[in-house]
């Protein structure tokens, strides 16, 4: 009987650990920009079609918990209204948007 | 958990060969039980709570259920109705209905005594121990309450819940939290607090303070609850209140 609500709340769940396990990674690879060497070796994996593509989805789950959490607060902070369905789908839309974005500026 | 296998009881109906429902109803004590199966006539306009009524009164008697006004005014009548916490007496089975099957269970996160009849006792419980009753203040209100007054108003919102527990029974908040007061008892504070005639603003909004925020907003209770009411929306009112005065915001008296 779940209703878009409740998978709104578990897609920003998942997104937020999903982030959570990602980002200490993201930084290590940061890290190794001072390792010139490192960094190319990493550059040239991320060269890989597939690799862009997961990082699409990586940008994707990224996008989803900003518009998620950003929705969140509206709910939370802004004035009630009944039209959260809409909201959602905005939310949902914009960060789809945000993932092919990327992957446009990456194969372009 | 051991599942007896559905089987067919004799009807306790013998007039012409009609459209029948095939019902299915938890039966057991406490944490224990199974679904069992029975085959109830189909009539127009019948409720869920028609359905069980029948199988107690020509099939089982040993069925044990509750409902009292029949009329949706008393809550006492509240099961799980194909999946959903739904109000029996108010349910139309065509509304419930797949197929011609409806499968009839007791309220979820609370304890079940027999059959369809649950224990409501933690929900009461949770709703007295956040004081959640109007508090006379002892004068009457400086301004007289205007019926269209944005207070009265967001008062007015919550103000038909008949203690059902369907929300309750809908949120998962309350089913991972045993903290959680739920959707009713906040949705009852809400409405306290936009009441200019009750005494106790602080006492209410501090009744809801760290319980509210175990909200997730995932709107199952405004789904659920049979007299139309929106408790997310007052939770939501609750969370903004909460937060504005743990930053020190002005309360009702100096907004006055
Ligand atoms: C980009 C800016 C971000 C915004 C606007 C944001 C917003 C939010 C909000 C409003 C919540 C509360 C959700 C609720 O009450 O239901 C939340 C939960 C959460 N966030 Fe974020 N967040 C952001 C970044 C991050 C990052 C970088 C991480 C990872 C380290 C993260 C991990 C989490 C986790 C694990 C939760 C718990 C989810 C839950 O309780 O359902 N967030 N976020
Ligand atoms: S808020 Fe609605 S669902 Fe919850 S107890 Fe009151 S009437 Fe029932
Ligand atoms: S029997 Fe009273 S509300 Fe259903």
């Amino acid at each position: 009987m779940r209703r878009g609500p409740w998978w709104a709340f578990l897609l920003h769940r998942l997104s937020g650990v999903a982030l959570a396990v990602f980002l200490p990674v993201h930084f290590l690879v940061l890290g190794l920009a001072v390792e010139r060497a490192a960094l190319d070796r990493v550059l040239d994996w991320t060269d890989n079609p597939w690799v862009k593509l997961a990082e699409a989805g990586l940008v994707v789950l990224l996008a989803l918990h900003l518009t998620g959490g950003l929705r969140v607060l509206l709910l939370e902070f802004g004035r009630w209204s009944d039209r959260q369905q809409s909201r959602i789908a905005v939310a949902g839309g914009l960060a789809l948007l945000a993932g092919f974005g990327f992957l446009a500026a990456a194969f372009a | 958990m051991k599942r007896a296998r559905p089987r067919l009881v004799k009807t306790g109906y013998d007039g012409p060969v009609m459209a029948m429902l095939e019902v299915e109803i938890w039966r057991g004590e406490g944490g224990g039980g199974a679904w069992r199966r029975y085959a109830v006539p189909h009539e127009a306009n019948q409720t869920v709570l028609d359905v069980v009524t029948h199988v107690q009164r020509h099939i089982d008697p040993s069925l044990a259920y509750r409902f009292a006004c029949r009329v949706g005014m008393c809550g006492s009548c509240a099961m799980t109705v194909n999946g959903r916490p739904r109000w029996t007496c108010r349910t139309h089975v065509s509304q419930a209905a797949r197929k011609g099957r409806v499968r009839i269970g007791p309220l979820r996160n609370l304890p079940v005594i027999r059959d369809l009849a649950v224990d409501m006792a933690p929900f009461f419980e949770k709703w007295r121990d956040a004081g959640a009753r109007f508090v006379p203040s002892g004068e009457p209100p400086e301004e007289p309450v205007r019926p269209d007054e944005p207070e009265r108003r967001a008062a007015d919102a919550g103000i038909e819940c008949i203690n059902c527990a369907v929300c309750y029974a809908a949120c998962d908040s309350v089913a991972w939290n045993p903290d959680y007061p739920g959707p009713a008892v906040l949705n009852r504070l809400w409405t306290l607090a936009n009441d200019r005639r009750d005494g106790d603003r602080d006492g209410h909004l501090d009744a809801a303070g760290a319980g509210c925020h175990l909200c997730r907003s995932h709107q199952e209770c405004a789904d659920a609850c049979p007299t139309g009411l929106n408790p997310t929306a007052a939770i939501a009112g609750l969370k903004r209140e909460v937060f504005r005065r743990a930053l020190g915001g002005r309360t009702r008296e100096g907004r006055q």
